[in-house]
């Protein structure tokens, strides 16, 4: 029963901390440092979600077939192929260095 | 059928294809950590971020308490404030629209936004992604947490792959020039020697902070991708983009105001 509680507690606080920042004065933005800092850190966010999600694994850095989907991923985008193509590139990639046996 | 040539909303289907069946692995994940199906769904249809429900049934597959899971997702959540604070800008809504654009206010639907240049393609992106992902994601997490073991683990599918490859995908047009890459270089460094050390989730936000403090620091040129407001897809969908005025290097700030409901 408990986790139900931190289960919506967690709900509400996800739906606030995203709209705080619609509350958040549009005029600040405005001001180019502060523009220049939101396209600086778009580009951070991006750059560690993509790491991130290939190579930890909890609180452990590990190197297994993620490290390969990021690889072909990295080519499709090379040959520019569309979004999609690079995503199942990447799907194909981990599936296939698993199916040869690398974890 | 002219909505399907816009550029925004192709790449907001794509996405949405992508990140929704991306949902499978959730709803397969999150009731073999121990969640039961109505607790999968609550997660997906309430909290809406992919990162922070990975989050959340990581802590309790660990042995974590509610309240770990809870501060665990919060933390991840946080970023959303930060493109919520972006998105207001670039697509000023207003009334209730701004609370439902706020719910489906996560990565995908953010950057598709940010990554076009003209305010309707914007709105477009964004609205199509956050809409097409709210459903797909919501039907696939049920199509996993009831499937669960009889589809095996979801790795064997590649789905983790997909995630790297899709934000690897929505990074990669930002990289123009030196000094993106050389920021997405230190960003993801930090990342690496974070994650050890503190606990998931956090090594985001430590990214971020390192981001934001370049940003502050530097004084560089605003048209190597560093603004929000880049447009990644030109040199495929000239024609397109073309179709439509351009505001090009403007701060989010100057632009024309969008459209109201431009989809």
């Amino acid at each position: 029963m408990s986790l139900w509680i931190w289960l919506l507690v967690s709900c509400l606080l996800g739906f606030l901390w995203k709209l705080t920042g619609y509350f958040v004065p549009a005029s600040l933005l405005r001001n180019p440092r502060m523009s220049r800092i939101a396209g600086t850190m778009t580009i951070g966010l991006l750059a560690s979600l993509t790491i991130v999600n290939t190579v930890a694994t909890g609180q452990s850095v590990t190197l297994d077939a993620r490290v390969g989907a990021l690889g072909a991923a990295a080519v499709a985008l090379w040959l520019r192929a569309p979004f999609l193509v690079v995503v199942l590139a990447g799907a194909g990639a981990a599936a296939g260095l698993r199916l040869m046996g690398w974890n | 059928m002219t909505l399907l040539k816009s550029p925004a909303v192709r790449v907001g289907i794509s996405i949405s294809i992508a990140t929704g069946l991306y949902g499978i692995s959730f709803g397969a994940l999150s009731v073999s950590s121990g969640l039961d199906f109505f607790q999968t769904m609550a997660l997906s249809l309430l909290l809406f971020s992919g990162g922070s429900q990975f989050a959340f049934i990581g802590v309790v597959a660990g042995g974590g308490s509610g309240i770990a899971a809870m501060s665990a997702a919060t933390l991840l959540g946080m970023r959303n404030g930060i493109y919520g604070m972006q998105l207001n800008a670039l697509l000023r809504p207003s009334g209730w629209r701004k609370y439902v654009a706020a719910h489906i206010t996560i990565d995908e639907s953010t950057a598709t936004s940010t990554g076009q240049t003209d305010p309707d393609e914007q709105q477009r992106g964004f609205w199509t992604a956050g809409i097409g992902i709210y459903i797909l994601w919501n039907i696939f997490t049920a199509v996993g947490a009831l499937a669960g073991s009889a589809l095996g683990d979801p790795k064997q599918w590649g789905l983790d792959g997909a995630a790297v490859a899709a934000f690897l995908g929505l990074l990669w047009p930002r990289l123009k020039g030196r000094e993106p890459v050389a920021i997405a270089a230190v960003c993801a460094l930090a990342t690496v020697l974070t994650v050890p050390l503190v606990p998931s989730g956090v090594p985001i936000l430590i990214a971020a902070v390192v981001a934001a403090v370049i940003g502050w620091f530097s004084h560089g040129r605003s048209d190597e991708g560093m603004e929000p407001d880049v447009d990644p897809y030109a040199e495929r969908h000239h024609h397109h983009v073309h179709s439509h005025p351009r505001h090009e290097a403007t701060a989010p700030g100057q632009k024309t105001a969008p459209e109201e409901g431009a989809r």
